[in-house]
């Protein structure tokens, strides 16, 4: 098997007193879609900031690309922030900027200043996130499966190694949410990008899956294929499948 | 034993805020030093700040020296000493109320806006945002903001200073009679270039606590709207008291370098 392009070990992290990550481990490999199921307030999202250093664990080990990364300072995570893109939850797009500004912004950061070149990527990655002809609404008056698409569209403007979705069709009607997925998998095929998704959408995991990883009480409880999962008699892993809380209503 | 735990607390919350202050500034200026400037968003912060700023500054100045200067008259009048009262209000204005009332305008209108800006994006994520794209948030929400007040703010001074004294002669002069002559005289005998150099220092400086304080107290915001709402309160009380105490201290060490009445 190839190198991982992500190394997790023995990731601790702590929240107002209550324990998150207990010990979390898990390799992300080049090509792969590896969906992180788990409840939520269960530490998926918490897990996701530590890839990029948007968060500091308390102990444990990060590598990305052969790097270790828990002890770089803010400034000397950009290099690895340009490798690792993210989507968040609710798109994070900059309020103050158009579409077009904030697709356009990792561009511009990066030095492109010519407006030609610009105005051409923003509309190639406008499209493959059917996002033409919006560049010029504001993201309030954007839909929140819009707001995703844009975010999705800055997020691979300037093609990252990997992507790290955020709950990428939480809050999303089923339509929209297929079309977000067929949207990542999509990008995986086209552009070659390993992705990591955060969900508790059982369905978006049988769709874009290459292998699922179920986070329990601050670890790994299960990795396996989709297949794997839907044959697993694993308690835990039953009630997650079949949506069972094991709590008692009276 | 309860009020000296208060105390201690309140004390150490006193030292970690500065020490975080300390630390923005030191990081601000640091990213300055190293070239990490984006003009555009600079000059887009003068005009928000300097242009943004212009009602409030030519009100406040214009009716803190009109006023001022009734009030000095109805009381020198007794004495006889009309004409004091320009150089009187023309040093009150450069040496303390310019800066001051300024300070405190810009706090309240820029501050709690900017403290407001950084807030939300930082409760919806937008700041995380920048950093996951490798983008600095100090250098870009900071730096810009920093320049920009640090340019504006000595101009806002000399602005409402410049105002003041104008109102101050027309109220002086054409509303009270006092001979016009002898209020221009007396006020350039007595007005330096010292003077006008400490109010320029006090506007640096005071632009410098209210863009720290601002950008410091967005930047921590947390909680959502209700977050945003404490971060912008706080900039606008900590804001005011810091320029009202530093004042007081800048004032006494001023005065060492350009005493006042030894002309």
């Amino acid at each position: 098997m190839n190198e991982p392009l992500i190394q997790v070990r023995d990731l601790v992290q702590r929240i107002g007193g209550q324990e998150i990550l207990r010990g979390l481990s898990i390799d992300l490999f080049p090509g792969e879609t590896l969906v992180l199921l788990g409840k939520s307030g269960g530490g998926k999202s918490v897990f996701l900031r530590h890839l990029i250093g948007l968060m500091r664990p308390i102990s444990g080990s990060i590598i990305v690309e052969g790097q270790e990364i828990t002890g770089l300072m803010e400034r000397e995570l950009e290099p690895v922030r340009r490798k690792v893109g993210m989507l968040f939850q609710d798109g994070a797009l900059f309020d103050s900027m158009n579409v077009f500004d904030n697709v356009a912004f990792p561009l511009r950061e990066r030095g492109e200043r010519d407006p030609s070149a610009v105005a051409e990527k923003v509309a190639r990655a406008l499209a493959m996130v059917n996002m033409t002809g919006h560049a010029h609404k504001m993201p309030v008056n954007l839909s929140g499966g819009m707001r995703k698409r844009v975010a999705l569209a800055r997020a691979i403007i300037s093609p990252p190694d990997v992507i790290l979705y955020d709950e990428p069709t939480a809050g999303l009607d089923p339509i929209v949410s297929d079309s977000i997925n067929k949207l990542i998998r999509s990008l995986q095929k086209q552009l070659r990008i390993t992705s990591l998704v955060v969900t508790h959408d059982m369905i978006s995991c049988n769709q874009i899956a290459d292998r699922i990883a179920l986070l329990n009480e601050g670890r790994i409880h299960f990795l396996g294929s989709v297949a794997e999962l839907r044959d697993s008699r694993d308690p835990v892993v039953r009630d997650f499948v079949d949506g069972r809380s094991g709590e008692t209503v009276y | 034993m309860r009020m000296l735990s208060i105390f201690s607390g309140l004390f150490s919350t006193l030292i970690a805020s500065l020490g975080e202050l300390a630390m923005l500034a030191g990081e601000t200026f640091s990213s300055i030093g190293r070239g990490r400037i984006r003009v555009g968003l600079t000059l887009r912060q003068i005009a928000e700040i300097g242009f943004g700023s212009q009602l409030v500054v030519v009100v406040t100045g214009a009716f803190t020296g009109a006023v001022f200067t009734a009030q000095a008259y109805f009381q020198f009048a007794s004495l006889n000493m009309e004409t004091a009262v320009g150089p009187v209000v023309t040093l009150a204005m450069f040496r303390e109320l310019g800066p001051a009332l300024t300070g405190l305008m810009v706090a309240g209108r820029v501050g709690a806006a900017m403290s407001a800006e950084i807030g939300t994006m930082k409760v919806t994520q937008q700041i995380d945002a920048l950093r996951a794209l490798a983008v600095n948030p100090v250098d870009y929400l900071v730096v810009p903001r920093t320049l920009a007040m640090l340019i504006s703010m000595p101009l806002l001074v000399v602005e409402c200073v410049g105002l003041g004294v104008l109102a101050s002669y027309y109220v002086g002069v054409e509303v009270l009679n006092i001979t016009g002559v002898y209020f221009l005289a007396n006020m350039q005998k007595f007005t330096e270039g010292s003077d006008i150099f400490m109010s320029l220092i006090k506007g640096f400086v005071f632009g410098g606590l209210i863009v720290f304080i601002s950008c410091r107290e967005g930047l921590r915001a947390k909680d959502g709207a209700v977050g945003v709402g404490r971060a912008t309160t706080a900039t606008v009380v900590t804001s005011s008291l810091a320029i009202l105490i530093v004042n007081f201290f800048l004032t006494m060490a001023l005065n060492i370098l350009f005493p006042a009445g030894q002309r």
